[in-house]
């Protein structure tokens, strides 16, 4: 209903008042209506002219004479300057009693208020519609707060009563309870005698009083410090937080300048008066230090300095600000106490010297520096030397020390005297062998630490011929004159930590060596801390991914490594003594010792083969679409182009990698366990996006084998549960603590009778 | 309570209570007040009995007293206590001193703890965050729980320390017999059986019972800790091995031919011909399945609670002769002569892993209780340790100077091995750690060549079978000390037995499940999860998931022109695009840094490289 119709309204409802009064009138005028139409619309007519003239005035009728025929439509208010009032054109000049009724009327229609027209059926029924909509809604939004605390609660009982009052504290359950027995008896006896409190067994009456003892007063006082202190700490939160906000960079590093200052100047003062601290300020200091160390700060590494790392080449600024973040980082990373620092390095060489032999270190001492050219050459300089003085050792030494052959000149009879060597050393081990059939008692040991031996001679020649072959090879290539640095080019630049490992490992032989001249045919236990430490830093250097083809070579040796290290040999108390077994048991013993001797390459190669043909199984296999004879020559013994090929082929996508990739010693199988992969979960439940997010949610068993009693009940409780026989009626607006006002809520539920039954229903489901 | 007794109001009404209350049935202790009260009337003999038998008579009466009197002012202060029940202190208005619930250590509880928090989730929506939430409550509340109940395992475990100095390999059995209490010493004991060969041995899953076979067809089965012998039959054929199944009432007995299954009245309840020539048995107890390696090279899953042969693999490796079982994750894993230990599960016809561990054959395989550790020798003498938590990397390595042909890992890790007449025993630094070689724990010589070993669960004994019969060795803290005794309970009577059988059958964990990783059952499947949400979108023709395409707002005031919609969306895309560019950038950039080696630091010289 807007104003508009407001306004035409009420002038429909004046002209019908209008139409309608002259009914009552004595009219006298309709006869002459003719002649009057005449003249009307003369000056109609002229009006119209006048008006033609461009402005819109409008002239006023002007009466000239009097005359009976008055137009009631030129009646103007013009002379008087009042506006004319319906009234007053009613009012005679003498008052008349027969006007009063119309008067009467016309005041009752003035003061009538003006009908509105009716809005159509649909409108109504929308509106209608609508404001029911919101009165519901806005009546069932108290059941809001209700819905959601049942659907978030653990568990639900119907028929929804009362809670069960918490379990009473024991005291409650004590005082109902009488002293029996004799024994329960004599114990409040004893307690009585002691006046200690038999209910409650927490205070006596004195710890009571002590407790009681403090007054008001104090309390009060205690109040109001405590007060005091949360408002200034509430202050200092608010000056802290303010502070906080500051954005001006020049402020922060003032700041810190001056703390940094301030916290010297302590430092100053607090060595002067008390040392004990000022220590622990330095150790403070040492840790700040040992931050800086570990982080990444200061060290022209963050994005700042990386921008201007590209300008400092031009701009010298720029490079002085990044020099001065190193120095700040130097700085910060100064060792404080130099003495301590130098008392530490020599108990820690003493340490390694007690562990190492000297004559190890000796060789160590000559080297300045950890420069592993300058190792190896001495190491193989200590080797010649070793060949020198005691031709029997060196095989086992050349074992592992693969790389580093050490005279380049004259290869052929450095071969030859591999040869020999090795000659030696099998008839003095046959020799020993003698030896040791005269005492067969405590010949197993020995006997397998030689055979060992024989397989590390064996295999350490091979390798070392095979090296040989391959230098000569490349010095036929490049030129005679290569040294023997330019050798070692093919392995890759992650085996030269392995290079250093083998010197370190030449040194431990060394050892054995130098123990072996006193008697070399005994085990001796190894260090093993180094060993292991071996152990345990090769297996990861196979690790880096290098390309391919070096790869599956790498594999190969440190698979070789990884089966033939030489482990220590057990020293145990009790040896075995050898009684004679069965025959077939000798024979499968013979049958050992020769697998032994000779499969270990086999077996090696393979594992290799198999896990190779493994991994060429499990690939995703590429499709060829190429139609041989398709837009070319077709025929027996033609085949199709190599373009046409690669044009055919579709590439399988490359899976994931295998996960043995790295474990040289494993093949994993990729195949999917499909029978236990149908009891998985195949399906996301509804609140998740994402299949990690739900395995947290299961990831807790929820049995009893895994949880207490008590922790698998309250995992295992039902969602809902109903008493049995008790009647499960609809939730009531005061069984929550709601007034029902049965006036808002029922015109609704006859209204929309529908939505409320579905609401219902949610929370009987709940 | 500390109001003065008021004996004489108190006294008169009681007698008469007494007398009217005769009727009702009287307690022990009711009899002695009852003869008191009513004592004085009837007259001076009877009171003069009473003294004679109880001196102390007049005392308890003074007890009555005061108790009763006691209970007096607490009966008023009760309701009191009844209608402010929010102040939460006792009658005395005394605070508990130490309130909550007692603390627990985090180490205990972080046992317990088995959401793996390490991997981060994407950003989720309140409501699946507040499902998570609810789930990291649970395992909190429960792992504590656990925690707090491991106050209840009271027992430890046994141990052997040499004197500063002392090897305790160097301590022999009969000083430990001597040591020990005459319960524990009973245990050690020999049994001198030289006539049936080389003897292999079982201990039921309880630890309570012993089974052994010799290699001459002698079988029998005791409770060997009260020596009490259920059966002994001779088979009249070569025995292989033996194993109790679920319950030390049935026996499985791998003999020359077939495998043959007797009640523990030596009473041949089946004999099993698809399993023949079986040279090892493994019986896994939650899956109620029972393994068995053969001579033609065929591992068997024999499903014993319905007798079907759930599958027969043929691990295409020779004469399968050296098996053991993984107790974590019931993979068996078998050794074969080329140095291989494979790792089986009936689920698959291939194993699942191949770790190649030796140069020569392997001879004996075990694997810990814990499953992490894998204790394998070879016919090259050596003696390793693998670590079984996805690396399979040795451990620790040592040669043996006549290697092992037997291995067996005890509940708490201890790592034993039989070579020859001797049996050495490593142990560890703690449970979870594995036996450190360097040092034997214990040894022992025997009067044969080893044939068998096992560890008694819940006893600080080793079984070892040889030649000349059976020893059992007292081996300090080789096992659990606390059992479960809804799990395994050594005392169990016949009954509790059968009922523990019905519960483990009804538990009975498919076959089909068993596989390396068992906690990889608690993922979800994501291969069907993709698959399925595939065809979803197939079936529907779009994805339901999918984010939906930016569509801007209409606004007002005239600021909604066909024109700036369209550059609104297009700014939209572009910045998605834009963002894509930066990820692909920053994983270029990852790769480079990746490919690029670590160089040495750039020298002074290099400037004049061009």
């Amino acid at each position: 209903m807007n104003v508009n119709q407001v306004a035409e309204n009420l002038a429909l409802s004046h002209q019908e008042e209008l139409v309608d009064l002259p009914k009552n009138y004595p009219l006298s005028e309709n006869e002459d209506e003719g002649d009057s139409d005449g003249e009307r619309k003369h000056q109609k007519l002229l009006e119209a002219i006048s008006s033609l003239d461009g402005k819109n005035r409008r002239k006023l009728a002007e009466r000239s004479e009097a005359s009976l025929k008055v137009s009631e439509f030129s009646v103007s208010s013009e002379g008087s300057g009042e506006k004319l009032v319906l009234a007053d054109l009613l009012e005679p000049v003498k008052t008349s009693s027969s006007l009063a009724t119309i008067k009467k009327q016309l005041n009752r229609v003035k003061s009538k208020k003006v009908v509105e027209l009716p809005l159509n059926k649909e409108k109504i029924e929308q509106i209608h519609r609508e404001v029911a909509f919101s009165k519901t809604s806005q009546v069932l939004s108290k059941w809001d707060p209700i819905i959601l605390k049942n659907q978030q609660a653990e568990q639900l009982v119907f028929p929804l009563g009362k809670e069960q009052p918490a379990i009473a504290p024991i005291e409650h359950a004590l005082s109902g309870w009488k002293a029996r027995t004799p024994l329960e008896q004599e114990i409040f006896n004893l307690l009585h005698k002691n006046k200690q409190p038999v209910t409650d067994p927490l205070l006596t009456p004195m710890e009571k009083a002590s407790l009681q003892a403090m007054s008001l007063e104090e309390a009060k006082m205690h109040r109001a410090e405590l007060q005091r202190a949360r408002a200034l700490q509430s202050y200092y939160e608010a000056k802290a937080r303010k502070e906080k906000k500051i954005k001006s960079k020049k402020y922060h590093r003032v700041v810190k300048k001056g703390k940094a200052k301030k916290a010297l100047k302590e430092f100053e003062q607090l060595q002067k008066v008390n040392p004990t601290v000022a220590l622990e300020e330095m150790e403070k200091i040492e840790n700040a230090r040992m931050m800086e160390r570990m982080s990444l700060k200061h060290q022209n590494s963050g994005k700042w300095a990386k921008s201007k790392a590209i300008m400092a080449k031009y701009d010298l600024e720029a490079r002085q600000a990044m020099q001065e973040q190193l120095a700040q980082n130097k700085e910060l990373t100064q060792k404080l106490q130099v003495a301590s620092e130098s008392e530490e390095e020599e108990g820690g060489t003493e340490v390694e010297e007690l562990l190492v032999p000297h004559v190890v270190n000796e060789v160590q001492m000559n080297v300045d520096g950890p420069n592993p050219w300058m190792f190896r050459s001495c190491t193989s300089d200590t080797k010649e030397a070793a060949t020198q003085e005691d031709p029997e050792q060196l095989p086992e030494l050349a074992a592992h020390e693969v790389s580093a052959s050490g005279a380049e000149e004259r290869p052929v009879a450095e071969e030859e005297i591999l040869l020999r060597e090795f000659e030696e050393r099998q008839s003095l081990r046959k020799r020993s062998e003698l030896n040791q059939d005269a005492e067969p008692a405590s010949s197993q040991e020995t006997k397998d630490s030689s055979s060992q031996e024989v397989l590390s001679e064996l295999r350490a020649l091979s390798q070392k011929l095979k090296e040989k072959h391959q230098s000569r090879k490349q010095k036929a290539s490049s030129e005679g004159t290569v040294p023997q640095v330019q050798r070692e080019e093919p392995a890759p630049e992650e085996a030269e930590p392995l290079l250093l490992q083998r010197s370190e490992r030449v040194q431990t032989l060394e050892e054995l060596e130098e123990l072996g001249k006193e008697d070399c045919f005994q085990n001796k236990e190894l260090p093993r801390p180094v060993l292991e430490g071996q152990q345990s830093e090769r297996t990861p250097n196979n690790r880096p991914d290098a390309p391919k083809e070096k790869k599956e070579k790498e594999q190969l040796i440190n698979l070789q490594n990884f089966l033939t290290t030489q482990s220590p040999s057990m020293r145990s108390l009790a040896v075995p003594t050898i009684i004679e077994e069965l025959e077939d048991e000798e024979e499968r013993d013979q049958r050992q010792m020769i697998k032994e001797a000779f499969a270990g390459d086999d077996v090696i190669r393979d594992f290799l083969k198999e896990k190779r043909e493994a991994v060429e199984a499990s690939k995703p296999k590429d499709v060829d679409l190429t139609l041989p004879g398709w837009g070319e020559w077709g025929g027996v013994g033609l085949k199709p182009s190599a373009k046409k090929r690669r044009q055919f082929l579709i590439k399988a996508p490359e899976g994931p990698p295998r996960k043995d990739k790295n474990l040289p010693n494993v093949i994993i199988s990729e195949k999917r366990n499909i029978h236990a992969a149908a009891h998985q979960v195949q399906v996301l439940p509804y609140p998740f996006t994402h299949h990690r997010q739900f395995e947290r949610t299961i990831q807790t068993p929820i049995g009893s084998t895994w949880n207490t009693q008590r922790a698998f009940q309250k995992l295992t409780t039902p969602k809902v549960v109903t008493k049995p026989g008790h009647i499960i009626k609809p939730i009531k607006a005061e069984d929550v603590g709601y007034q029902s006002s049965s006036r808002s809520d029922l015109p609704v539920i006859q209204r929309n009778p529908k939505r409320i039954t579905t609401r219902h229903n949610k929370e009987e489901k709940l | 309570m500390e109001t003065a007794p008021k004996p004489g109001k108190d006294v008169p009404p009681k007698k008469d209570k007494l007398q009217t209350k005769r009727k009702k049935p009287r307690r022990y202790w009711e009899e002695e007040t009852v003869p008191t009260t009513a004592g004085a009337s009837p007259g001076p003999p009877r009171n003069k009995k009473n003294r004679e038998l109880r001196p102390q008579r007049p005392k308890n009466a003074h007890i009555l007293k005061k108790s009763r009197i006691s209970k007096k002012p607490q009966v008023p202060k009760k309701p009191r206590e009844w209608k402010n029940p929010e102040s939460q202190s006792g009658l005395s208005g005394a605070q508990d001193p130490f309130p909550g619930p007692a603390p627990v250590p985090v180490e205990v509880v972080q046992k317990f703890c088995r959401i793996d928090k390490s991997r981060k989730l994407l950003h989720s929506k309140a409501k699946t965050r507040s499902r998570l939430e609810v789930a990291e409550a649970e395992e909190e509340e429960t792992s504590i729980k656990a925690a707090r109940s491991e106050l209840l395992l009271a027992e430890e475990p046994g141990f052997l320390e040499g004197e500063d100095g002392e090897d305790t390999a160097k301590i022999c059995q009969a000083d430990i017999v001597e040591a020990v209490d005459i319960a524990s010493a009973a245990k050690h004991f020999d049994l001198n059986l030289r006539q049936f060969g080389p003897y292999r041995l079982n201990y039921s899953r309880t630890g309570r019972h012993l089974a052994f076979g010799g290699r001459r067809g002698h079988v029998a089965a005791l409770d060997w800790v009260t020596k009490k012998l259920m059966c002994e039959i001779n088979v009249m054929e070569a025995v292989r091995d033996i194993r109790f199944l679920h319950s030390e009432a049935l026996l499985a007995v791998a003999q020359n031919r077939w495998l043959h299954i007797y009640d523990n009245q030596g009473i041949e309840l089946h004999c099993i011909r698809r399993c023949d020539r079986v040279t090892r048995l493994e019986f896994l107890p939650f899956h109620f399945l029972l393994a068995t390696a053969s001579e033609t090279g065929f591992l068997t899953y024999l499903d014993v609670s319905v007798g079907k042969i759930v599958a027969a693999l043929n691990a295409r490796a020779g004469r399968l002769d050296v098996m053991s079982q993984n107790p974590y994750n019931a993979v068996i894993h078998l050794g074969h002569s080329n140095g291989t230990v494979s790792l089986w599960s009936p689920a698959m016809k291939e194993p699942l892993a191949k770790i190649l561990c030796h140069r020569g054959g392997v001879r004996a395989v075990a694997v810990d209780s814990t499953g992490t550790y894998m204790a394998t020798s070879g016919l090259d003498h050596q003696l390793k340790i693998f670590d079984l938590r996805g690396t399979y990397q040795p451990l620790s390595t040592r040669t043996l100077p006549h290697g092992a042909g037997h291995l067996a890992f005890s509940q708490r890790g201890l790592l034993v091995a039989g070579m020859g007449d001797v049996v050495n025993i490593w142990a560890g630094q703690g449970k979870a750690s594995p036996p450190s070689l360097e040092q034997p724990y214990l040894t022992h010589r025997l009067s044969g060549p080893v044939h068998g070993l096992q560890f008694c669960p819940f006893e600080d004994v080793l079984g070892v079978g040889h030649t000349g019969g059976i020893t059992s060795m007292l081996v300090p803290g080789a096992s659990e000390p606390n059992f479960d005794g809804l799990e395994s309970n050594p005392y169990r009577s016949r009954k509790q037995r059968q009922e523990w059988e019905v519960k483990a059958l009804l538990e009975k964990v498919p076959a089909e499940l068993i596989c390396l990783d068992p906690r990889a059952l608690a993922e979800v499947d994501v291969i069907s999860l993709e698959q399925g949400k595939k065809e979803q979108i197939e079936r529907l023709g779009y994805d339901p998931q999918a984010k939906a395409p930016f569509q801007p707002k209409p606004k007002q005031k005239g600021r909604s022109s066909t024109a700036s919609l369209v550059k609104r969306k297009r700014k939209v895309m572009d910045e998605e695009h834009r963002d894509k560019v930066r990820q692909s950038l920053q994983q270029q950039h990852h790769k480079e840094a990746k490919a690029k080696p670590t160089g040495a630091r750039p020298s002074a010289l290099d400037r004049f490289v061009r």
